[in-house]
């Protein structure tokens, strides 16, 4: 049990002396480099890390001078939580703004604005990498450590350590965006960041396993809950493929250029092998385990089948690891890989729907929920879409019918049916479900903007993925089209002026989810600001923090 | 015996390793064989390493994002062959780190680019694309043709993908800085070593303006040489092309 004071023990004190001497060296280090570099946007780097590396020493000497430990702030560490909540909400907005701007300069290229800085091609990865790691990395971090303390009624491993992988990842997003729009990228989608930050994602990412994995181990409960082996999937599994895809030489320690050490059809495999899996670990497993804590609590309801969870558990995360060459159909890769690639992605479908099927089922009895709880809907039609996309990935996979669709925007399309509907809307309704839980309120600051920000963004979603469709299959047709002599029919640029209009339709989808997101953080920022709720008896019991829930309905006779 | 699911609930090390070797089958299965099968690492002739000036500029290529709206693998498809030329060979990309293959074609594939338009016509379309393709949506890039090329540390760099696998030699280092402005200079001392150390390389000033050797010239030099360095009138793709 935590009281106010106690005196800290000798491990703990060798925690602090430690971690303070590494802050130190790279103190040092980052200023040796800002200072002997030659390459500016290293030098801006480090500058930025030394400011990173002050903060640390500075806290770190308080705590290692300390003789006393603080007060810990309650039985569970929350405040990470409410952190990396924060910096969900904030990086979500960030993201899908800067992805409505692609859209709107794929409709109007003038709005490149001829600068290097603006252009599509720098602003791509901002915002992939802002969806995908910012947006979809921190809501993992926040939900996986808060989901690991309640199931494991234990506090997180580590001390400050947790407070450490949630800033120590937020430096690595940033270095990683400001990177790209200064021209800084390795040049492999979804693993732009160069060396140095993946150096120190590797840091930070091996410090939040022991957190997690730190936290199992001094759990109280006698089983591991089900959601936890998803997330301990995710962050294995994404070590693993964040080392082996990134392995590089820096052309210079003080500078920012690297060369990866595979080329050429390796390379492709590596990274694919990487980015299928960024997909299946990072946008699957880890949302799986949001899913498997969040669908039962909001539903109050206990998950649907516990042997279903064990299949499908083992059966996704071995298969998931072969799908990877279904990106590389009829390429230079041997023609054996892209069939284990294809044949792997069709089986996949099983597993992905087992845990559809375990997420929908564990509404029987309450799907009344789905007409009275905006949040619980955000998170069924989030399986809804998850079930749709793992669907469509598996036709997708297919030889035939990839031939067709690959290298268009059908593939778009379909990612973000997966990102928008699966990914979006169930973090969604776990920040929903979080932040008033977590400030202890008594329920958001307002159900009727869950609502507006559920139909907005389901809107924006359909106008997306429907436009993408037709411009995707078009494309696709049009640049096989041979006429009747087997003359290629339309010349490359025909079939880009064909996309104009579905590219506007696209954009506007874009502004209706983006406009979501701004709802979502008016509606937490009033929440954590202590508003009184405007819809309070609206609001399911389940909304409210767990102290301040009236007693649970008696059941009828 | 009776299969229990137990120990990887009950043992967080246990579920750990559990989950390590169910994730490393697959990566390991399609991965490792591609270093050593025949198709994968056959050697074709004609293929050489970038020059020095290509080498910047495929750099370019990359801090720009090219990759992201071209791709480059022309796939064994009968229309793609009719529009961008002979399929991708896997050897047309055993020097290139990272690959650029690409996964999503907003403009046209780039593997074979190489020769089909003039200087003139791309130093047009880097500075605005719609002067030249009026429904193009390509970003315009005129600050390349105003950039000088920094390229003091291209021996550097040369060092590095020597050290991953590319055969560059100790004098194709040593005259690396030489060998970029003697690429934008066909008349001057080095052209004649240029060609002789990366045959096939082409030596112009590309960007058309006398001077500084442009960001632009070396982007050019690059989307010039792509796709143009092996012989298909003589490759068989069923013989030997160890040579």
């Amino acid at each position: 049990m935590h009281v106010a004071t106690s005196t800290k023990e000798g491990g703990a004190a060798l925690f602090d002396w430690g971690a303070l001497l590494l802050a130190l060296a790279g103190l040092t280090l980052s200023l040796f480099i800002a200072e002997r570099s030659a390459d500016p946007v290293m030098s801006f780097h480090a500058v930025v890390f030394a400011a990173f590396a002050l903060a640390a020493t500075t806290f770190l000497a308080r705590k290692a001078l300390s003789k006393t430990e603080e007060a810990a702030e309650g039985y569970y560490a929350d405040n990470v939580i409410k952190a990396a909540t924060i910096a969900t909400v904030v990086w979500g907005v960030i993201g899908f703004l800067i992805g409505d701007i692609l859209a709107w300069q794929l409709s109007f290229p003038s709005l490149n604005l001829d600068l290097p800085w603006t252009n599509f091609g720098r602003l791509r990865p901002v915002h992939t990498s802002a969806v995908i790691f910012a947006f979809g990395g921190n809501a993992l971090i926040a939900t996986s450590l808060y989901v690991v303390q309640r199931t494991s009624h234990a506090r997180l491993w580590g001390r400050w350590l947790p407070w450490f992988v949630i800033w120590g990842y937020q430096l690595f997003l940033i270095m990683a965006a400001s990177g790209y729009v200064l021209g800084v990228t390795q040049g492999k989608e979804y693993a732009e960041p160069e060396w140095y930050a993946d150096l120190w994602l590797t840091v930070v990412w091996v410090c939040y396993l022991l957190v997690f994995l730190g936290t199992l181990m001094r759990r109280k409960e006698p089983h591991i809950y089900v959601a936890n082996w998803f997330y301990l999937a995710f962050i294995l599994t994404v070590a693993m493929l964040h080392i082996v895809n990134n392995l590089a030489l820096p052309v210079s320690f003080l500078g920012t250029k690297s060369y990866g050490i595979y080329s050429g059809v390796q390379d492709a495999m590596t990274q694919w092998w990487y980015g299928h899996n960024a997909v299946g670990f990072f946008l699957t497993a880890g949302f799986l385990g949001m899913m498997y804590y969040f669908i039962p609590k909001r539903a109050e309801r206990p998950v649907y089948s516990y042997k279903l969870s064990i299949v499908h558990f083992w059966s996704l995360i071995f298969l998931y690891i072969w799908a990877g060459p279904h990106h590389l159909h009829y390429t230079a890769l041997p023609d054996w890989a892209q069939t284990l690639g294809m044949t792997f992605s069709i089986m996949l479908w099983m597993p992905s729907w087992g845990g559809m099927i375990n997420g929908l089922m564990t509404l029987s009895g309450a799907w009344d929920k789905l007409r009275t709880d905006p949040v619980i809907r955000f998170m069924v039609v989030s399986v809804a879409f998850y079930g749709m996309s793992t669907f469509e990935g598996p036709v997708m996979s297919i030889r035939a019918v990839n031939s067709l669709s690959h290298y268009t925007d059908w593939t778009i399309g379909h990612v973000h049916s997966g990102a928008l509907g699966w990914v979006g809307m169930i973090s969604f309704g776990a920040v929903y479900c979080l932040v008033p839980w977590l400030w202890k309120r008594q329920g958001l600051y307002s159900q009727r903007l869950v609502e507006w920000h559920f139909w907005v963004s389901t809107l924006g979603i359909l106008l997306y993925i429907t436009a993408m469709w037709v411009s995707g299959i078009m494309q696709g047709l049009m640049w096989r089209a041979t006429d009747n002599l087997g003359v290629l029919q339309y010349s490359f640029v025909e079939s880009t002026e064909a996309m104009h209009p579905y590219y506007v339709i696209r954009a506007l989808g874009g502004v209706l989810y983006a406009a979501g997101g701004f709802i979502m953080a008016y509606n937490v920022f009033r929440t954590i600001r202590g508003d009184e709720p405007v819809d309070v008896a609206e609001q399911p019991r389940i909304a409210a923090a767990p102290e301040l829930r009236g007693p649970l309905p008696m059941p009828a006779e | 015996m009776k299969l229990s699911h137990a120990p990887f609930e009950k043992y967080s090390l246990v579920l750990l390793l559990g989950i390590l070797m169910a994730v490393a089958v697959g990566g390991l299965v399609e991965i490792a064989p591609l270093f050593y099968l025949k198709s994968t690492v056959e050697e074709v002739q004609g293929m050489r390493p970038y020059s020095p000036l290509e080498l910047a500029g495929r750099d370019i290529y990359l801090r720009e994002g090219c990759y992201l709206c071209h791709s480059q693998m022309i796939r064994t498809l009968k229309d793609e062959v009719e529009r961008y030329g002979h399929y991708s060979l896997a050897a047309e990309s055993m020097y290139d780190h990272p690959f650029q293959w690409g996964s999503k074609r907003t403009g046209p594939d780039l593997a074979r680019v190489g020769g089909k338009y003039s200087d003139d016509w791309h130093t047009a379309h880097m500075t605005n694309p719609r002067s030249v393709v009026p429904e193009s949506v390509m970003p315009g890039y005129p600050f390349l043709a105003a950039r000088a090329l920094d390229y003091k540390d291209i021996g550097e760099r040369m060092k590095t993908l020597r050290a991953v696998g590319v055969p560059y030699t100790d004098e194709m280092i040593e005259k690396a800085k030489l060998d970029v402005a003697a690429q934008t200079d066909p008349d001057g001392n080095g052209a004649a070593a240029v060609a002789q150390r990366y045959p096939k390389a082409q030596i112009r000033k590309f960007d058309g303006k006398p001077g500084q050797v442009s960001e632009l010239d070396a982007l050019v030099a690059y989307l010039q040489m792509l796709g143009t360095l092996v012989d298909f009138a003589k490759y068989d793709a069923s013989g030997p092309n160890l040579r």
